[in-house]
């Protein structure tokens, strides 16, 4: 069938047009730790470093070959799963970042599990309800609310549920090596509910805009005018052609939480990979810190092309010029 | 052919109008009860940072004489001390300057850079349209604090990386809303007109594609500077800004975050300045916002 | 007023602003409509004639409310029912066709399931095939295919005209007694115009269903209905059967409109009217006519004068009719002559030009000349690749193949390789006057443009220069300061001349200049211009799709269609004896108020 043909074909363009995407990031991200003009050697030993171990780092981190041979051994490596071996505690990167990714992904998993529908709920009754006083009261709250820095929010719950005023929630989380983040529902709660007030307010506002003009379309008010019941009118032809801007937004979101991790994660001392880049990057352990820069710019590409396969999907005009 | 002009946002009646547009623009923003008190919000936390150094009762590095660390508040330090038995409130007096410096910096930096290739993009022919954006696409791909994270990797917490950090992922996102904006006016025969009697490029961009954008910049300007206010007092707050002893409302989170139990308030103040500061310039940002959509509601159901 | 058989009753509808003053839109609506009758409801933008036609279903746009009146469908006013049941009637007992059926259409459903949905929401038919043989009968009725593949297709896959008329079908589904058709041709072609006009006659007559047919196109509405119903300002200012209201009209805006409707014989002059209409919140104390009418004295500008019943079934709202019914119609003043083309070397040469867009060719080998101080009328549908050719000769279209010669010397393609000289000479005025000028800067500034670019910038001398343009187009040098927002359509498109007179043009190139504005606003326009090419000796390349235009501004006409020109000649011969198909068809198709006025009677 010529459609799936083509979806087929759109799916490889967008797939290589990712893969360009990060290996152009990942350029940028090797020119940005390796090349850049200074000694990391240096700046990594301090001035006090003798020349000896200078030189044993540089032939550690392969600062003594040629920026091409250096890239190509470490982009090779990644493809074969070897991203090097982590400067900070001499073991392989991949490992170190097994663990961590595992608390990562759990922690993202939830909080977009809870935050995606609520934003997307809360964002379509607004425009539903457009102009009432439930609109006029999320409209200013979400704006005030996607303001806010994460750390901002973290430290403000920690302040009210775990140190000041009240002591019911933990406000950091201490793991025991080889556990997995679910033992620690507690925990979980306050980084978990900063990231659900990190992404929320933002995915409701965008989900409200878009919503309201579907509802302003002619074909909503066609609709009406052919009699049909509202509840029709909303989940016949409002919704679905609601949904592709909604696959967007959530791409959007669950990609912001990537950033949102970081600061959210070493603000509970959460060990994910959020924190060891903070850590990495405090301890100039420059293979982990491009494995992870990576992974993020991987997860971004592959969240942006998944909501673009979606919206194709759910589009009968891009579906059909496709074919 | 809608016969009212009707709007949620603001209802201005355009005919009555005998006012510039930048002014009608600025007066119906200031119409709204939340650009108010945005502005003043922002304007207080901007009083706070700049000339709060002047009626502060210590020097931010020195300890208070006979205070330990961590102590409550007392007639010596109103707010008490901080991690190092400094005085809380003349160190969060001094320290608002180098987040709103370095914001507003970076923010200025990544605007010019992002507008100039977001105009550039939606004035030219396909491919190089192309080639611009899908550049820009490729710096999205990195949330702005992991960026300038792994530059401070590499050159360490330097204050002129910061900025460039920070300008540099606010350049795509800048670019992305004006090349949107612009490639609708493109379109439009006003600018036609300007080709046909031969006005260059650069003066088409400039004066007939730049004003009819700059709503859509203002707005962008406001959010982008709250986010840039977040993401430095973010870098800070993790240890890559600015470095001890210095005076700065992220790294006194940084510091005191330990004594949170003991001593809230060398953790507390800055974080509700800082909440204010990003809640304040985004109520501007959604003010203005609001009255650019009721005016272009108004003029085009007006006729 | 209305015929006891009414289906559809209006008494004093009133519809409002839903803030602030509560300004009304439109107030005193009282008409009625037969079964099987088709009301042409006129008027021209902003005169409130849609919210009326919305009204009629119990709807208002957002911000908008019904304040007062009835609605009656077969006796019942609906507007007393509970919104829930008034929701269940629309598409049943009265339904509606949207301007504009490509953005009415939900682009996600196929047009099967919009179909259904109509049928089932409504309890027709208890089985699919029951429903299913409806849905295939009214597509046969509209004339589309009632293949089942057809059914299974998304609006976008459809044509123009084969929206419109799934949406006529979705309307006439449930066999309603009441629809209201809200300019449903606006966006067609003449001859798919045509067809579906005959489509929505058939219809209304054989189902006995009573159509209010809301349009600003008197000819379309005198080719359809029985009836017609003149808005203005959110008044109705007159009722009556169409053969009297358009041969005696007792209203002064009637007259006005009528006289501002170009005609293919072009026997009478176009004449347009002054001033604007005014909109809601702005409408002076009076008679909201008076200011612009010729007829008003003291009392028409002191109160509001009331529908008056004149004769059977012709209702005026106006205190002069008496004295207005009495001046014959016949007083219309004759057109002017349009100046004889003197022979001589062209002005500009179009030969062998070729033109596309990207991959899809639009122009096929066209030879076209103007000579200077003529007009040429380019005359074509939309789509037939008239506006392209005008934008290659402009110099707006670089990616053609052929010549275009000016004054004998070939011009390069686009205007930035052409010298200054080419580009003051070669004027180019654009379709839309909302979006020619840019709303940022002053009238000033916008005219001044050219000016420096042309002449430097010695500012007394570009003053006058500014303010001679602007009375060229009969606009006081007041309008300077302001800004397009704040001029209507017909100022506006005015200004976008004078921007192209101050360059001293020996060409202007017209796209479509009045098909944005309203017809009393385009009689004038096209005054204007015909003036410039008798008193500045401008050659004019006029592009238009309406045939009825070009006798009255043009010497010369080509015809284009699907990007050949099909036939060219001086336009008294073309129009009088077409040769080509092509012309013939589009001339027999074009709706003429002359041809209906003089059929009904």
């Amino acid at each position: 069938m010529s459609l799936r043909h083509g979806l087929t074909g759109f799916i490889v363009r967008r797939l290589l047009l990712g893969l360009v995407t990060l290996w152009i990031t990942s350029v940028m991200i090797f020119a940005a730790t390796q090349a850049l003009p200074g000694d990391a050697a240096r700046s990594i030993l301090g001035r006090s470093a003798t020349p000896e171990s200078l030189a044993e780092l540089r032939r550690q981190l392969g600062l003594d070959k040629s920026v091409v041979t250096q890239y190509w051994e470490w982009i090779s490596g990644v493809f074969t799963g070897d991203l090097g071996t982590s400067l900070a505690n001499s073991l392989p990167v991949t490992e170190v970042l097994g663990e961590r990714l595992v608390y990562t992904l759990f922690l993202m998993f939830i909080a977009g599990l809870i935050s995606v529908p609520i934003g997307i709920a809360l964002g379509a009754i607004s425009a539903r309800k457009r102009d009432s006083a439930f609109d006029q009261t999320t409209s200013v709250a979400t704006l005030g609310l996607a303001a806010l820095p994460e750390f901002v929010v973290g430290i403000t719950l920690a302040v009210i549920f775990s140190t000041t005023v009240f002591h019911i929630l933990p406000s950091v989380i201490v793991t025991e090596p080889g556990s997995r983040p679910w033992e620690y529902p507690k925990e979980l709660v306050l980084p978990v509910i900063t990231l659900i007030i990190a992404v929320v307010p933002y995915t409701a506002r965008i989900m409200r805009a878009s919503t309201v003009e579907i509802l302003e379309s002619d074909f909503v008010e066609m609709a009406r005018l052919k009699g049909l019941a509202e509840r029709r009118v909303l989940w016949r032809h409002a919704v679905p052609n609601a949904l592709a801007p909604t696959f967007q937004v959530t791409a959007l979101n669950l990609a912001y939480l990537a950033g949102g991790i970081v600061v959210v994660e070493a603000v509970f001392n959460y060990p994910g990979i959020g924190l060891l880049l903070v850590e990495s990057v405090r301890a100039r352990d420059m293979p982990t810190v491009q494995a992870i820069a990576l992974l993020i710019a991987a997860l971004y590409v592959i969240l942006n092309l998944l909501a673009d396969v979606a919206t194709i999907l759910v589009s009968p005009r891009l579906r059909t010029s496709l074919g | 052919m809608t016969d009212v002009a009707v709007t949620d946002a603001v209802r201005i009646d355009l005919a009555e109008k005998q006012i510039r547009p930048w002014r009608l623009l600025l007066s119906t923003a200031w119409a709204q009860h939340r650009t108010k008190i945005g502005i003043g919000i922002t304007l207080l936390l901007v009083g706070l940072a700049v000339f709060g150094r002047l009626v502060a009762p210590y020097s931010p590095d020195q300890g208070v004489e006979g205070q330990l660390p961590f102590a409550p508040p007392s007639s010596d330090a109103w707010l008490g001390t901080d991690n190092l038995g400094r005085d809380v409130l003349s160190r969060f007096l001094h320290g608002g300057l180098s987040v709103l410096l370095l914001s507003g910096l970076s923010t200025a930096f990544g605007m010019s850079l992002g507008v100039t290739i977001g105009l550039v993009a939606a004035y030219s022919p396909g491919r190089l349209d192309d080639l611009l954006m899908r550049t820009m696409d490729v710096f999205l791909s990195l949330p702005q604090i992991v960026f300038a994270l792994v530059l401070a990797a590499t050159v360490g917490p330097k204050l002129w990386l910061l900025v460039l950090a920070v300008g540099f992922t606010t350049m795509p996102r800048a670019a992305r809303v004006t090349r949107g904006a612009a490639v609708e006016v493109v379109q439009r025969d006003f600018v036609r007109a300007a080709e046909a009697i031969g006005v260059p490029r650069r003066k088409i961009l400039l004066s007939e594609v730049l004003p009819n954008i700059s709503s859509p910049l203002i707005v962008e300007t406001t959010l982008r500077m709250s986010f840039n206010v977040a993401v430095v007092a973010g870098l800070s707050f993790l240890g890559f800004g600015l470095q001890p002893p210095a005076a700065d409302w992220g790294l006194m989170i940084n510091e005191n975050q330990n004594g949170l139990t003991l001593q809230p308030w060398p953790v507390l103040l800055p974080v509700i300045a800082i909440a204010l500061l990003t809640i304040g310039t985004s109520l501007i940002g959604d003010g203005i916002s609001r009255a650019a959509i009721g005016i272009e509601r108004g003029r085009t159901g007006g006729e | 007023m209305s015929t006891p058989a009414a289906a559809l009753e209006v008494v004093d509808l009133r519809v409002e602003i839903d803030y602030g003053d509560r300004e009304d839109i439109v107030d005193e609506i009282t008409f009625g409509v037969a079964a099987g009758e088709v009301l042409g409801l006129v008027g021209e933008s902003g005169s409130g004639k849609t919210t009326v036609g919305l009204a009629v279903l119990g709807h208002t746009r957002r911000g908008a409310c019904i304040a007062r009146g009835e609605v009656r469908i077969e006796g019942r006013d609906i507007l007393m029912l509970p919104p829930l049941e008034r929701q269940r009637l629309r598409g049943r007992l009265v339904s509606y066709v949207p301007q504009d059926p490509a953005s009415a259409l939900n682009p996600a459903m196929r047009i099967g399931t919009q179909l259904d949905e109509t049928l089932s929401e409504h309890g027709f038919g208890s089985t699919d095939q029951e429903r299913r043989g409806r849905i295939l009968e009214a597509l046969d009725e509209v004339l589309l295919p009632t293949e089942e593949t057809f059914l299974k297709r998304y609006p976008h896959q459809l044509s123009g005209g084969q929206q419109q008329r799934v949406a006529l079908a979705m309307a006439f589904a449930n066999r309603p007694r009441v629809i209201v058709l809200d300019e449903p041709t606006t966006g067609l072609d003449v001859t798919t115009q045509a067809h579906v006009l005959e489509t929505v006659r058939d219809l209304c007559e054989a189902h006995g269903v009573a159509a209010v047919y809301v349009s600003h196109d008197l000819a379309v509405v005198a080719t359809l209905a029985g009836r017609v119903a003149v808005m203005y300002g959110g008044r109705l200012v007159e009722v009556g059967p169409t053969g009297t209201l358009f041969r005696q009209a007792g209203h002064p805006y009637t007259r006005r409109l009528i006289e501002a409707i170009p005609e293919l014989s072009g026997v009478h002059a176009l004449v347009g009217i002054p001033g604007t209409a005014p909109r809601p919140g702005h409408r002076p104390a009076g008679c909201f006519f008076a200011p612009r009418c010729a007829y008003a004295e003291e009392p028409c500008s002191a109160s509001q004068p009331s529908l008056e019943s004149v004769a059977s079934e012709h209702v005026v709202r106006c205190f002069r009719h008496a004295f207005v019914l009495g001046d014959a119609a016949a007083a219309r003043p004759t057109a002017v002559p349009r100046p004889e083309i003197e022979v001589e070397d062209a002005l500009v040469a179009v030969r062998g030009v070729c033109a596309a867009y990207g991959v899809r060719q639009v122009l096929f080998d066209v030879d076209l000349t103007v000579r200077p101080r003529e007009c040429l009328a380019l005359v074509g549908e939309s789509g037939s690749g008239k506006t392209t050719l005008a934008r290659c000769v402009g110099g707006l279209h670089e990616d053609f193949t052929g010549t275009i010669a000016y004054r004998g010397r070939s011009l390069a393609s686009g205007s930035r390789s052409r010298d200054t000289d080419t580009r003051r000479e070669i004027q180019y005025v654009f379709q839309s006057p909302y979006n020619s000028l840019n709303p940022r800067k002053t009238i000033g500034q916008i005219i001044a443009q050219p000016l420096n670019l042309f002449f430097g910038s010695g500012s007394t001398d570009s003053r006058r220069r500014a303010t001679e343009a602007l009375e060229r187009v009969q606009l006081s040098s007041t309008v300077l300061n302001r800004y397009p927002h704040q001029l209507s359509g017909g100022e506006r498109q005015r200004v976008a001349i004078a921007r192209a007179l101050v360059a001293e043009p020996q060409l202007l190139v017209c796209d479509e200049v009045t098909s944005a504005l309203d017809v009393s606003v385009q009689a004038a326009i096209v005054e204007v211009l015909a003036e410039l090419q008798r008193e500045l000796h401008i050659g004019l390349l006029f592009v238009t799709h309406n045939l009825a235009l070009i006798r009255t501004i043009a010497q010369e006409v080509a015809v284009m269609s699907e990007g050949c020109i099909v036939e060219r000649g001086l336009v008294d011969d073309v129009l009088d004896a077409p040769q080509a198909d092509y012309t013939k068809r589009l001339l027999s198709d074009t709706p003429s108020l002359e041809a209906a006025i003089a059929a009904s009677s």
